[in-house]
């Protein structure tokens, strides 16, 4: 049921991925992109971090697929593809993938059992955020916050 | 007697999933989950239809004229004929629309709407889809309806439905984030994500005729009324129905759809605004407790659909009552009023706990709401003071 289940999601995510980078019209990129993201939310739920997988939708498809969008529709006219294939990042992308898949295979852990682990419930999410990290925590929150007031001055009507 | 009328609807389903006894696990997941779909759906559809001729019926009584009586009793079948109308017309495509895009927006924002149904009980044990984060669950849903409207916009290539959709898109994300602050001091106070949880936190009476509602303390009354206005944007309501001002930009993303996908995105809207309706009665308004102890045996889906039903009034009442605002003036409205008192609801909710939850947190609470409400009025008051106004020639 799972392994199915499994099938069918990376098919997808994959499916869209192959869309998003191969498409000729760029919004309709972007909108792979997006279902990518929601792929990559439904892995998490398989996974059973249940947390991970909705703050995924949340911030990538409400969020940053939006940003996307918008940037496309501010900065350009709709541009076809002009037709050449942008080979320095396939090379990357392959160098990239190849790095992984070596690092994966190389690894001792995937042959060992995973130990059990209980699910990541957003409690727990809470309770360490709110204790071990809360110091990281609230770097980024300064961090959102003088990007916030950044965006604001940036947007402000200048006073002569 | 009581306790086997309120749990019918689970019995019928448990009477469903009897056949299926000996079957593998996943089976009973998928016929299970299949139940709770099509319940879901047929309740909410038959509520769409209803809400759609009792607010022509009620916008008509508030505008002393009759409404829709001519189909069926007191024209109570309107909705099948509406519906058998756009289903034979006929169904246009733009000719330099970007078809996929075009197609696929109705579909998208009719699924998202439909799936945050999902995680909200409607009664004791009905809650159809419970899983842990439920309320994020709902956000994270809700949030996709924005690239929905989009592509709504993009796909149909004019400019009144771009326009329509930025439009759109600028007063839900601007909302958006009142409308998740306000839902955070019930999670904090209940230390839970889970409409089910928050729920029963809410259950107990006062002398037996104060409900534990949140919504009886100040924190949950301001609350409630930022949530309230809040989901008037996103489900695009009147005053907040600028994307679609028919007077402005035709009917702004919706302009190049017709038939069928217009109905769609019609009925999108309604079971968005069923769906925003729904978690306030969960957070704020006790979702299927009742009002008062005494009233414990009626069933719990009756009190949770009775004040849905209260809600959805509020909305036509409002649709009924207020002119549309202006494009500034909600913008304004949202990051200079909405977002200061919602940040202020989650510090009278700390200070509501921290005294203990009683009677003296209460009014401290009350306090807290009350000094910042009048000071960022006095603040923000932006009323030009205009001399008297007078006329030349119509004394």
């Amino acid at each position: 049921m799972n392994t199915i289940a499994f099938v069918a999601v990376a098919i997808l995510t994959l499916a869209a991925a192959l869309a998003a980078a191969s498409l000729p019209k760029l919004i309709h990129a972007a909108l792979s992109f997006a279902m990518t993201f929601v792929g990559v939310a439904a892995f998490f739920f398989l996974l059973g971090a249940e947390f991970v997988g909705l703050v995924q939708v949340f911030v990538y498809v409400g969020a940053v697929a939006v940003l996307i969008v918008f940037t496309i529709l501010l900065t350009r006219r709709d541009v076809e593809d002009t037709g050449g294939r942008n080979w320095g990042g396939a090379i990357i992308a392959i160098a990239v993938f190849g790095g992984l898949l070596w690092a994966i295979l190389k690894a001792q852990t995937l042959a060992i059992a995973a130990p059990p682990i209980e699910p990541l419930t957003v409690k727990r999410v809470g309770d360490v955020l709110m204790t071990d990290y809360v110091w990281p925590l609230q770097c980024v929150g300064l961090l959102l916050t003088a990007a916030l007031i950044g965006a604001l001055i940036l947007v402000m009507e200048e006073r002569r | 007697m009581i306790d086997s009328l309120d749990q019918i609807f689970v019995r019928v389903k448990q009477l469903l999933l009897a056949p299926l006894a000996g079957a593998p696990d996943w089976v009973v997941q998928i016929a299970s989950s299949l139940i709770n779909i099509f319940a879901l759906l047929g309740v909410f559809l038959t509520l769409f239809a209803l809400i759609s001729v009792l607010e022509r019926k009620i916008l008509g009584r508030m505008q002393n004229r009759y409404g829709p009586n001519r189909v069926g009793p007191f024209g109570l079948f309107q909705p099948v004929a509406d519906g058998i109308k756009m289903l034979i017309k006929e169904d246009i495509v733009p000719v330099r629309a970007d078809k996929i895009v075009h197609f696929l927006a109705p579909i998208l924002i009719a699924a998202t709407a439909i799936l945050a149904l999902g995680v909200i009980p409607y009664g004791r044990n009905m809650t159809p889809f419970a899983i842990d984060g439920g309320i994020l669950f709902f956000f994270a849903v809700g949030s996709t309806t924005e690239l929905a409207v989009f592509m709504a916009g993009w796909g149909s290539n004019n400019k009144f439905s771009m326009l329509g959709a930025m439009r759109a898109i600028a007063q839900m994300i601007s909302y958006e984030l009142p409308l998740i602050i306000t839902v955070l001091p019930v999670v904090m106070v209940v230390g839970s994500l889970t409409p089910d949880r928050i729920v029963a936190a809410q259950d107990g009476y006062t002398f037996g005729v104060v409900p534990h509602w949140f919504v009886v303390t100040p924190w949950g009354a301001a609350a409630f009324i930022l949530f309230f206005v809040s989901g008037l944007v996103e489900s695009n309501r009147t005053p907040f129905d600028v994307p679609e001002g028919e007077s402005e930009i035709v009917a702004g993303h919706m302009t190049e759809y017709s038939g069928f996908k217009y109905a769609t995105f019609f009925m999108a809207e309604y079971i968005g605004m069923f769906a925003i309706s729904g978690l306030g009665v969960t957070l704020f308004l006790g979702g299927w407790q009742p009002p008062i102890a005494a009233l414990r045996f009626i069933p719990s889906y009756v009190w949770f659909f009775a004040k849905l039903g209260g809600l959805l009034f509020v909305y036509i009442w409002i649709r009924g009552t207020l002119p549309r605002a202006r494009v500034d003036q909600i913008m304004n409205f949202a990051w200079k009023f909405m977002l200061p008192m919602a940040f202020t609801c989650i510090v009278a909710a700390a200070v509501w706990h921290y005294e203990g939850r009683g009677l003296a947190g209460w009014f401290s609470s009350l306090a807290v709401i009350a000094v910042v409400y009048i000071a960022l009025s006095r603040l923000i008051d932006t009323r030009k003071k205009f001399a008297t106004r007078t006329y030349r020639f119509a004394e």
